[in-house]
């Protein structure tokens, strides 16, 4: 009986142990792949030539830009309403139905597929609005896109802020917003600049929703308005991939493109997760 | 003093109003893509487009049949969740109860990384590995099938199963589990008699939330799935190209005209689409809210 | 009460009740504290000491579920009346915690941080700092280093640093919340020291757990006992002969 339990809790073990090993094998298989095949590739030229020769040959230049330039529109778009709306929840927010509507609001943006995004924006923003197939519908689309993961990692950001803090600077006779932005935010700065620069990792990565709000399939030289059509870079790995001019030809353009955007998601990932640590740790003293 | 008070009124009524901007949104969301949706149905009867076994936009006459669209997505989903449920919860379950600490803190990260990993690129993944892999072992006509959608969608969707599960099973308190070794459990029974059970509804929250994650995805699917709008059988279905609900936007959205019938088509199924992960979200957030334990 | 007072009333609390959610914490708390004496208020954890004490600069309005009848009086003025200004009160009030509460500053920016909010002039800042660390008995340890982080003081310097951040907003009542009991006896014997010198510019109303230090420090003690003020007297009356049965009990330590 004994030994048949433990017997059991070997096989058990074992079991886990396999399917931990083929989830962190994924992860390296992916890596790997995509690194070796596309490392001989990247070069000066490749990031800074256009395409030529109907894709098949030159850089991928206007898709870092347009993909740089959808970065910095969502993010002005997400970043002060998200942390504007988590300072308001966790700070002021009383239980009641507003509270609740903005937290289910959050939780189903959160959850909604990135191709619906892509179907609002383009009703609402491009069309409604009239911007157009631009980067500014893009932009708008993908800051809504990106608002949940902002205004959650502010959220938490703020709740690791001590009570204490907040304590002694109201007995101070110090009011309220006072408090906030003096003792409060900056202790929660670290948090905030985590869940941007993940959401910069998704804005990056992000493919369906610019697919129907102005990314273009190729454009002659780089967008010169927040009305201009754009290239970016997941949409361009997808052309490339699926329906470019040569697609067995392109093969080394397509690894190129897809490791400098794994990188500049990866990187994103790996200073926020640096980030987190390392405030942890400092919190910890 | 009542200007102090003033401004601290006037800051806070700011604050909400950019909460009040979340909801608004997600207003603006629903009418404008069930208002383009509707449009669909002044011509063409919801009943068809509900029940029609047929999805040729472009044909003359047209049918707008879901039914492809949506069991595409269900097998596809299916498969991923058959595959990545047990993968996914036997790894929560060696990172929070059997790895020790420092293992865990790098097992942790190494999984996130697959939640960063771009979609197009477990796309482009999946087609110039997979794709070719599948049609090779199995002998198909082609790679790209509903399995091979399955298995990238279940990649993608460990990370979210890992996290979720992880986050519920280590949250089970200590003293539950302390009780059970002291009566001469071991480890294993221990997990799967008291741990596991008693982080069962986060576990499950965990199930939903990967379903959603998996419903939505469209980049992979499109890139791997060989998106033939046919209604597939099971599980012969498998083995063949499907087409879901969000490669069909994605694909053909750049081809339609702004404002035809094709174009409020594909709203109604974005529709659909926002429909069904609404209420695999609100599912995942009930079962969420009841698991936390009050100790 | 008391048969007489040396001094004028400071803080006139009158028949206080309060509630969270729907238990009540005290019952009908009548008390006066007298101007610039140390007064100190005893009982078994849990009596409503520390609760009573968050009345006086309104710290209870945090708390959501809180609810207040009766009246407290500082200085004349009826703190829970509809036109008081609460931030305002908590600049008169200031309040010293359990736990030292350093914000992640440097010293100096900790002490300057109500002066500035309050709008002190920028140069008279440096003053305000010296003159608030050396009332804290902290400035002949640290003001070669006042630009190094709080965080990197010992706990009992914290809690000096603590107690001159809040006198450099220049409060005429202290409170202190059990501000010994996170510290070892010799920083426990320095703020107490600190104390001593304070109450010739300050009231001071401190909640304690030990009776010792009610008895070295104060001069008047209040006894709290499941949310009721049971006796309020002289320090020396209430440890050498209190009129209660209760107090007596506890003073003996015969509960606890």
């Amino acid at each position: 009986m004994f030994s048949n339990a433990r017997l059991n809790e070997r096989i058990a073990f074992t079991f886990l142990r396999v399917a931990t090993g083929i989830v962190v094998a994924f992860v390296f298989v992916i890596l790997y792949y995509i690194i070796s095949n596309g490392y001989s590739v990247i070069s000066l030229e490749f990031l800074t030539d256009m395409p030529r020769n109907r894709m098949t040959e030159g850089g991928i230049y206007p898709a870092i830009v347009g993909t740089v330039y959808l970065i910095i529109g969502s993010m002005a778009v997400a970043l002060p309403l998200g942390i504007l709306a988590a300072i308001y929840l966790t700070e002021y927010a009383k239980p009641g139905r507003l509270t609740w509507s903005i937290e289910m609001a959050i939780n189903n943006l959160a959850g909604t597929p990135s191709v619906v995004f892509g179907l609002f924006g383009l009703a609402l923003f491009a069309r409604y609005f009239g911007f157009g197939p631009s980067i500014l519908a893009a932009s708008l689309t993908l800051g809504l896109l990106i608002l949940p993961i902002i205004i959650r990692a502010s959220q938490e950001a703020l709740l690791t802020v001590p009570k204490e803090y907040r304590e002694a600077s109201l007995a101070l006779g110090v009011t309220k917003w006072e408090t906030i932005r003096r003792v409060v935010l900056p202790s929660a700065i670290p948090g905030m600049v985590t869940g941007a620069i993940l959401s910069i990792g998704r804005v990056a990565g992000e493919t369906a929703p610019i697919l129907l709000t102005g990314a273009a399939y190729f454009l002659p030289r780089l967008p010169d308005s927040v009305f201009s059509q754009f290239m970016a870079l997941p949409y361009h790995l997808y052309v490339l991939a699926t329906t470019g001019t040569n697609i067995a030809q392109t093969r080394p353009l397509q690894y190129g493109t897809a490791l400098v955007l794994l990188m500049i998601v990866l990187s994103m990932n790996i200073i926020a997760i640096a980030i987190r640590s390392h405030y942890r740790k400092k919190m910890r003293r | 003093m009542s200007g102090r008070k003033i401004k601290e009124k006037g800051i806070e009524y700011l604050l909400s109003l950019a909460g009040i901007l979340a909801v608004l949104a997600l207003l603006l969301l629903c009418i404008f893509l069930f208002r383009d949706g509707v449009m669909l149905f002044e011509k063409y009867p919801i009943v068809s487009f509900l029940t029609e076994t047929k999805w040729y936009p472009t044909a003359t006459p047209v049918h707008f049949g879901l039914l492809p669209l949506l069991l595409g997505s269900l097998i596809v989903t299916t498969g991923a969740i058959i595959f990545s449920v047990p993968l996914g919860i036997a790894a929560a379950i060696y990172i929070s109860e059997i790895a020790t600490p420092r293992v865990a803190e790098v097992l942790k990260p190494t999984a996130e990384i697959l939640a960063g990993i771009p979609s197009v690129v477990y796309g482009f993944f999946g087609l110039v590995v997979l794709v070719p892999y599948i049609q090779r072992a199995l002998d198909l006509q082609t790679g790209q099938t509903a399995l091979t959608g399955a298995i990238m969608l279940g990649i993608m969707a460990l990370p979210t199963i890992i996290s979720v599960s992880e986050d519920a099973i280590s949250s089970v308190p200590k003293s539950i589990k302390e009780g059970a070794l002291a009566m001469g459990s071991t480890q294993w029974q221990t997990i799967y008699k008291i741990t596991v059970p008693a982080a069962l509804s986060g576990i499950s929250a965990a199930v939903m939330l990967g379903i959603g994650r998996a419903i939505g995805e469209t980049m992979t699917v499109m890139m791997v799935t060989g998106n033939s709008a046919v209604i597939p059988g099971f599980p012969s279905g498998l083995f063949e190209p499907v087409r879901t609900m969000t490669a069909t936007i994605a694909l053909e959205m750049g081809e339609v005209p702004m404002g035809s019938d094709h174009y409020h088509a594909l709203f109604a199924v974005g529709s659909v689409l926002f429909i069904t992960t609404f209420i695999v979200n609100i599912i995942a957030s009930y079962i969420k809210q009841r698991y936390r334990f009050h100790l | 009460m008391p048969d007489n007072y040396d001094d004028s009333i400071e803080i006139k609390v009158e028949n206080l009740d309060l509630w969270y959610g729907d238990n009540q914490a005290l019952y009908d708390v009548s008390i006066d504290i007298p101007k610039n004496s140390v007064t100190a208020l005893i009982g078994p954890s849990g009596c409503g000491k520390s609760t009573f004490l968050r009345c006086l600069n309104r710290m209870n309005d945090l708390v959501k579920s809180c609810r207040i009848q009766g009246q407290v009086h500082i200085d004349g003025q009826n703190i829970y009346s509809k036109d008081i200004d609460v931030v305002g009160l908590r600049k008169r009030v200031g309040m010293v915690f359990q736990k030292p509460n350093p914000f992640p500053m440097s010293i100096k920016d900790n002490i300057a941080y109500g002066p500035r909010i309050h709008g002190a002039p920028k140069k008279d800042i440096d003053t305000i700092v010296e003159e608030a660390l050396r009332s804290g008995a902290l400035w002949d340890e640290v003001h070669e280093r006042i630009g190094m982080p709080a965080l990197d003081l010992s706990g009992g310097q914290q809690q000096r640093l603590c107690i001159a951040r809040t006198l450099a907003v220049r409060p005429e009542v202290l409170l202190f919340d059990e501000p010994c009991s996170a510290l070892d006896p010799i920083s426990t014997a320095k703020i107490e020291d600190l104390i001593l010198q304070l109450k010739k510019n300050y009231t001071i109303v401190i909640v304690t757990h030990n009776m010792q230090q009610a008895a070295r420090i104060s001069d008047y003690t209040g006894f709290f006992l499941t949310g009721k003020l049971v006796e309020f007297d002289r320090t020396e009356q209430i440890f050498e002969s209190p009129k209660e049965k209760a107090t007596e009990d506890y003073i003996t330590g015969r509960f606890g």
